[in-house]
């Protein structure tokens, strides 16, 4: 039961685990970007969870008080994925560049020429 | 009062100003501009500076939004003197940057660097004034992505190469930081440092705070390049400009260092992050690695520049050592060494860019000579050279001896054997560049170049300036030494 409880935590590790070791593992550079993606969009979803409370609603005033859930983490993660699309454009089009300096995407083709 | 909103201006005035060189587009007109903005910055700095030296804590709350809820600036003693140091540097470097640019990328290109040199500082002095956990996340990552640029600017197409894999690095260290700050988020359910500091230990040492250390511990350690984790600092130190080189290696990882501290003492607190987790014994192992390594490194290489580069791992390794003394000595110690080896590594690079600029080359084997036909470089470099291995009257000596003095005072003496073994390994690969440059004949290479052109007097103003306050800072100690113990103080919460 642990598990289904904590079903979107064990999502984070899983895609967190994923994303890491593509970065790691793939040659190919425009892969390692994706990863990368993928382990950012696990810390996304880990911050978004922790806003969560069950039988929460939208933080709006009104007459009647209900539990909500928490609006902070929600505006962090715009933040963090605004930051993660500058990153992941920067990324693209230095991979361009090395594409036309080297005529290769790939790690260790690249690292014969060096 | 405009006074009363220095500490957003500090970093409010670079931001503006780095979209205002994409305008401004002519190279000196970007220049001069950056200069004066990078001075703006530096006076800001020393006006903050004089306020903080009087123990006085600023608070800014951003917007007019308190505390908790808002962001807020904090500025203390340790953010007054990293703040000194970054604006200080960026400015006189900048003095140097209109030649050696010139030089080593396309003319079309200079206007870009000085944006991403504004926003690169922009990030830094974030980090530095930020009192919010996040903010610091997204600061970081101002600083981060406007290296990569810089980096990646050079005409070198190994600087490209050398850009992405400091990218994804970089941008796995920074997530590991945010996950870190998500978790403290969890447990606390604040994101602001005091706040946080406050709260923490109350929740004492559960699993959660404990992952959230582990998961900085590595950020940090990727970003501010500690040994092992340091990979991307060679490449990126040796493939970009000079100029940017010098700039990344004076400031950037000396701002992940302070947050390292400032993380250890103000945010976790010693309680928790040095008596009970024991974060410094790890710390301590890393930094003996990256002494021994990245001294070991050095003397093997060709490539000044990259020698370099693994001497500041190997210096790195330093000032994490102080700070893993755990005591108010060792701290002291560790941020005299930060402020020291940023001027002593600044004067070396920028030697090396007067180099460059004349000979178009940094391999040591080709510069065999080069002492007879740049002496005034090369005697500059020589001094520079011997602060970085310790001597006495410069300001590598000041740094060790409290270093040494600290470990002494723990009891520590291996660390005593590692640090004066160490030196004697910076004499080495100092002496290997010295030897051919003055007792070797000339190469082909420098001969040819001699009679082109002259080093223009402003990149030997900014070498002065940097190669003056080493040995100014090697006799005169009260400012730096001063500050530092005093900052050292405030964080062991001692009495005066």
């Amino acid at each position: 039961m642990d598990i289904v409880a904590h079903f979107n935590y064990w999502t984070v590790i899983i895609l967190m685990m994923i994303g890491l070791y593509i970065t790691i593992a793939q040659s190919n550079l425009i892969k390692k970007l994706i990863g990368i993606n993928i382990f950012q969009t696990s810390i996304f979803i880990l911050f978004i969870s922790l806003g969560k409370i069950s039988n929460g609603t939208a933080p709006i005033l009104t007459d009647t008080t209900l539990p909500y859930s928490a609006p902070l983490p929600h505006v962090l993660i715009l933040t963090a994925i605004v930051v993660g699309i500058a990153t992941t454009a920067l990324g693209l089009a230095l991979v361009i560049r090395i594409n036309k300096a080297f005529g290769t995407v790939e790690d260790n083709e690249i690292q014969q020429e060096l | 009062m405009p006074s009363t909103h220095l500490p957003l201006l500090q970093v409010v005035i670079p931001l503006l100003a780095a979209p205002i060189c994409i305008i401004l587009h002519e190279k000196t007109l970007t220049w001069l501009f950056t200069f004066l903005v990078t001075l703006t910055s530096f006076i800001i700095a020393c006006l903050l500076f004089q306020h903080a030296a009087q123990d006085q804590v600023l608070t800014y709350a951003i917007g007019g939004w308190a505390a908790p809820w808002g962001i807020e600036y904090y500025l203390d003693r340790l953010t007054a003197f990293m703040l000194v140091i970054i604006t200080g540097l960026a400015t006189f470097i900048i003095l140097a940057a209109k030649h050696s640019l010139e030089t080593e990328i396309a003319a079309d290109r200079a206007y870009l660097v000085y944006c991403a040199y504004l926003l690169n500082l922009t990030g830094l002095l974030g980090v530095l004034m930020t009192g919010d956990a996040f903010n610091i996340f997204v600061f970081i990552e101002i600083a981060s992505l406007s290296s990569y640029a810089l980096i990646s600017i050079s005409r070198d197409r190994r600087s490209l190469y050398a850009a992405f894999k400091y990218l994804i690095l970089g941008t796995l260290g920074a997530s590991f930081i945010l996950i870190a700050i998500g978790l403290l988020y969890a447990v606390t359910g604040t994101l602001n440092i005091l706040d946080l500091a406050e709260r923490l230990p109350e929740v004492g040492n559960s699993g959660t705070v404990f992952t959230a250390m582990v998961f900085f511990t590595i950020g940090i350690g990727l970003k501010a390049a500690i040994f092992p984790l340091h990979l991307w600092l060679p490449d990126a130190y040796s493939y970009s400009p000079s100029i940017v080189s010098t700039f990344l290696a004076g400031t950037s990882t000396k701002v992940f260092i302070y947050v390292l501290i400032r993380f250890i003492f103000t945010l976790f607190g010693i309680e928790l992050s040095l008596e009970q987790v024991g974060m410094n014994e790890l710390l301590m192992l890393m930094s003996i690695g990256a002494i021994l390594y990245g001294s070991f490194q050095a003397i093997k290489q060709d490539s000044i520049k990259r020698l370099l580069a693994f001497s500041s791992i190997a210096q790195i390794g330093y000032m994490i050592l102080g700070i893993s003394l755990a005591t108010a000595a060792g701290l002291a110690a560790g941020l005299i060494h930060v402020f020291n080896h940023a001027i002593i590594k600044v004067s070396l690079f920028l030697c090396l860019a007067n180099i460059i600029y004349y000979t178009n080359t940094d391999s040591i084997k080709q510069l065999a000579g080069i002492g007879r036909r740049m002496p005034l470089t090369m005697s500059l470099f020589t001094v520079a050279g011997l602060s970085l291995i310790g001597v006495p009257l410069t300001a590598g000596f000041i740094s060790k001896w409290f270093l040494i003095k600290a470990a002494m005072a723990n009891g520590y003496l291996a660390i005593v054997a590692v640090i004066v073994f160490s030196s004697i390994l910076a004499l080495v690969y100092i002496w290997k560049i010295i030897e051919v440059a003055y007792f070797h004949p000339e190469t082909e290479a420098v001969l040819q170049q001699t009679e082109q052109r002259q080093t223009p007097w402003l990149m030997y103003l900014s070498l002065f300036l940097f190669i003056g306050a080493c040995v100014y800072f090697g006799v005169q100690t009260h400012i730096n030494v001063g500050m530092a113990e005093a900052v050292a103080a405030d964080l062991f919460r001692l009495q005066p």
